[in-house]
């Protein structure tokens, strides 16, 4: 089954010719994007609105690009969550962008499920761009995409996902797209930073990095947010870094050609180390962003074919 | 003075009353049933085929929309739901706005229960002040003036020394403490039973060990201060299996259940369905099998609606932001009929549940069919067949967590002191 939904609100449930249909026409638009050409013609007068309740200026401007460079009319709306009542602020908003004939809507919410809840009420195609500790499903497509053409392939790969699994929907988005494609899929981290039954996701859990890292061909870092520490869940980022940042010393036990990702922003001395971070031979957290340009351009595309088709 | 109403050729389902016949009513009380009664002059006269008549439901944990929460329901709106579900008798929930920490409240439910002349609300009166769980409110002149029991309403009274005093306190006054089981700092935050389906969807968890924990502690302070406890809507497999040790134990410890725990489980939230939040939450299937045992084996005292009227705006919002609560009011037979219908519960048992065990508890003479008892009655055909649909329920909350849901069992009228109040 090829992509057939209208929107794109999370990996969970997608298929995986769906998933390769989006990961080869992202693949195209990185060759599109390096050899300097546009396609400014493709969303031609169709209007993308990128509605972040959450701050995000990675995200945003990787949608705002991917907008641009295939030609959509692009606005950045950011909606203050504090001021009146998040739910109100959301239906409200709704409305408002309905009344402007938004057809693309990225939407970032620091709650779990706002994307499906304005997927029902707008008629625009919904992408969740990260809602609270849900999905982020375009990360996950990217990641992918930065594995498949470093590695050649994804399926039968070992991937560690490490760090704070609890909290992240980068983390739940990997999960889901990996095991769907074939991956052994690890997470490692300390058990309050785990989720409840998370084996039950295809997922192997370990508790400590040489193990979770042996023989890994790709080691997924994860941001932790300060706010685990005085929540009690990690008792100091000193501690944090002892046993789960990731250093040379840790890398070691993946295997010697594994790659180093991170969605960003890093936390450097938290999560992970300088030293690694910016290891050209090991970290790609650079061509991450790269691909998150091209990935963004491959949604937008699919998700705006049905328009397109119904057009004279 | 009325007129004589003559239930003709049904079936009579009650505690301890099982027989096909007439029933009589005479100035609002059950003046004699039994087979072929004769039919007195001017007797109305009721037949319908295939029904059964039983005492109007005892629903024993109810929330209404009175006083504060008018936009969500009110007494009148609430009554018309109650009737419809072949309800007479409701215990209301005190966390009002205010909350039912004082005297005058408690009389002025009870006349407004009065006012509407179906139902007969009987006041929970707080536990403490404002439900805010600090320092005791008035329970002993909230007993005087007619509160049934006492609670905080959908808060745990947390700290144990608190529960203590309430136990023990409570207890001179013969009254019973009902606690919403659910450890508060374990549950802070949460919004979904912690599962894989939580995790799946990004949702704080609520470790099903939280309703545990509390029904462990209030046992022990049970038992260490000879006072009454009942759990409401209990929904796990460990606080049943404790609760049954207890009661074997022979403290004085009950507890009721909702139709949403023996009727669902987690995978009704699916999609961030919010009408499908509800305190305590869904939990897994293992757990609403459970609870279905303990209604057959009689663990469980009472069913109980637990009712929540909420309006679309308390519930069109994100799921952790949406307020937790379904109604239950109209459905609340038909659900457990349909666990009759199923063959996991008799439905003679399946009634008492319903009617005479929560009377019990409650303190009340309904719930029950005896010559001189209120004419507090419920018909209802057990087969016939309808389907739930949110905004097409009686009364104004619509908040059903059984949307869509196809049931067997339709409630033809209901009778309070002999008036015909629905159908």
């Amino acid at each position: 089954m090829y992509y057939r939904q209208k929107h794109l609100l999370a990996i969970q449930g997608l298929e995986p010719p769906a998933i390769n249909q989006l990961l080869d026409l992202a693949e195209s638009y990185v060759l599109l994007n390096r050899s300097g050409k546009t396609q400014r013609d493709l969303l031609r007068g169709r209007t993308l609105i990128n509605l972040f309740f959450e701050d995000s200026t990675r995200t945003r401007t990787s949608f705002e690009l991917a907008g641009k460079r295939l030609g959509a009319d692009v606005i950045n709306m950011s909606v203050s969550t504090s001021s009146v009542s998040k739910g109100e602020t959301l239906i409200d908003t709704a409305a408002t962008l309905n009344a402007m004939h938004c057809d693309l809507l990225v939407v970032r919410h620091d709650q779990s499920g706002a994307p499906n809840l304005l997927a029902q009420i707008v008629d625009a195609a919904v992408i969740n761009a990260g809602d609270g500790t849900h999905e982020h499903p375009t990360q996950a497509l990217l990641d992918a995409l930065t594995i498949k053409r470093r590695k050649g392939r994804i399926a039968g790969l070992t991937v560690a996902i490490c760090g704070d699994i609890a909290h992240s929907r980068v983390a739940r988005s990997n999960i889901h797209l990996l095991t769907t494609m074939g991956c052994q899929v690890r997470v490692v981290g300390p058990p309050t930073l785990i989720p409840a039954e998370v084996a039950d996701l295809g997922v192997t859990v370990f508790h400590d990095m040489p193990r979770g890292l042996a023989g890994a061909d790709v080691v997924m870092m994860l941001r932790l947010q300060r706010e685990r520490m005085s929540r009690g869940q990690v008792p100091s980022a000193r501690e944090f870094f002892r046993f789960y940042g990731l250093d040379h010393e840790k890398l070691a036990y993946a295997k010697p050609d594994a790659i180093v990702m991170h969605p960003g922003p890093m936390n450097r001395g938290v999560e992970i180390d300088s030293a690694v971070a910016d290891d050209k031979l090991r970290s790609v957290i650079k061509e991450q962003v790269e691909m998150g340009v091209a990935v963004r351009m491959a949604v937008l595309d699919i998700l705006s074919r049905d328009h397109r088709r119904n057009e004279p | 003075m009325n007129p004589d109403t003559l239930f003709s050729g049904l079936r009579i389902l009650a505690a301890g009353i099982d027989l096909h016949g007439d029933l009589l009513v005479r100035d609002g009380r059950i003046h004699d049933f039994g087979q072929a009664l004769g039919r007195p002059d001017s007797a109305t006269l009721i037949e319908a085929e295939g029904a059964i008549l039983c005492p109007g439901l005892i629903d024993m944990r109810a929330a209404l929309g009175e006083p504060g929460f008018e936009y969500r329901e009110t007494i009148a709106s609430a009554a018309l739901a109650a009737a419809a579900g072949g309800i007479t008798t409701l215990a209301a929930l005190p966390d009002t706005n205010p909350a039912i920490d004082d005297p005058a409240l408690v009389q002025l439910l009870r006349t407004k229960g009065e006012q509407t002349g179906s139902l007969t609300i009987l006041p929970y009166g707080a536990v403490t002040s404002g439900c805010r769980g600090e320092e005791l409110a008035e329970i002993g002149l909230l007993h005087e003036a007619g509160a049934v029991a006492f609670t905080d309403g959908t808060r745990t009274i947390g700290p144990a020394r608190l529960m203590r005093l309430a136990l023990s306190y409570a207890k001179g006054f013969g009254a019973r403490i009902v606690q919403h089981p659910e450890d508060p700092s374990l549950a802070a935050g949460g919004t979904a039973t912690e599962t894989e389906q939580s995790t799946r969807l990004g949702l704080p968890g609520i470790p099903a060990a939280a309703e545990a924990i509390i029904v462990a502690r209030d046992i022990r302070l049970a038992e260490l201060t000879g006072g009454a406890v009942h759990f409401a809507h209990v929904s796990t497999a460990e606080a049943l299996a404790l609760i049954r040790t207890a009661k074997a134990n022979g403290l004085s410890v009950t507890c009721d259940t909702a139709p949403p725990y023996f009727d669902l489980n987690e995978t009704s939230i699916g999609d961030f369905r919010t009408y499908a939040k509800l305190s305590p939450p869904l939990r897994k299937e293992q757990d609403r099998r459970a609870v279905v045992a303990a209604l057959a084996d009689g663990t469980i005292d009472a069913i109980a609606s637990d009712h929540q009227p909420r309006d679309a705006d308390d519930k069109r919002q994100p799921f952790a932001l949406a307020s937790a609560g379904g109604t239950g009011l109209a459905t609340l037979l038909a659900i457990t009929l349909a666990h009759v219908h199923n063959g996991s519960l008799s439905l003679a048992a399946a009634l008492d549940l319903l009617t005479a065990r929560p009377a019990a508890l409650l303190g009340v003479e309904t719930g029950r069919i005896a010559k001189g008892a209120p004419a507090d009655l419920c018909l209802f055909h057990p087969d016939r067949i309808w389907q739930v649909e949110s905004g097409r329920l009686p009364g104004k909350a619509q908040n059903t967590p059984f949307d869509g849901r196809a049931l067997e069992g339709v409630v033809l009228g209901t009778w309070k002191r002999g008036k015909r109040v629905f159908g």
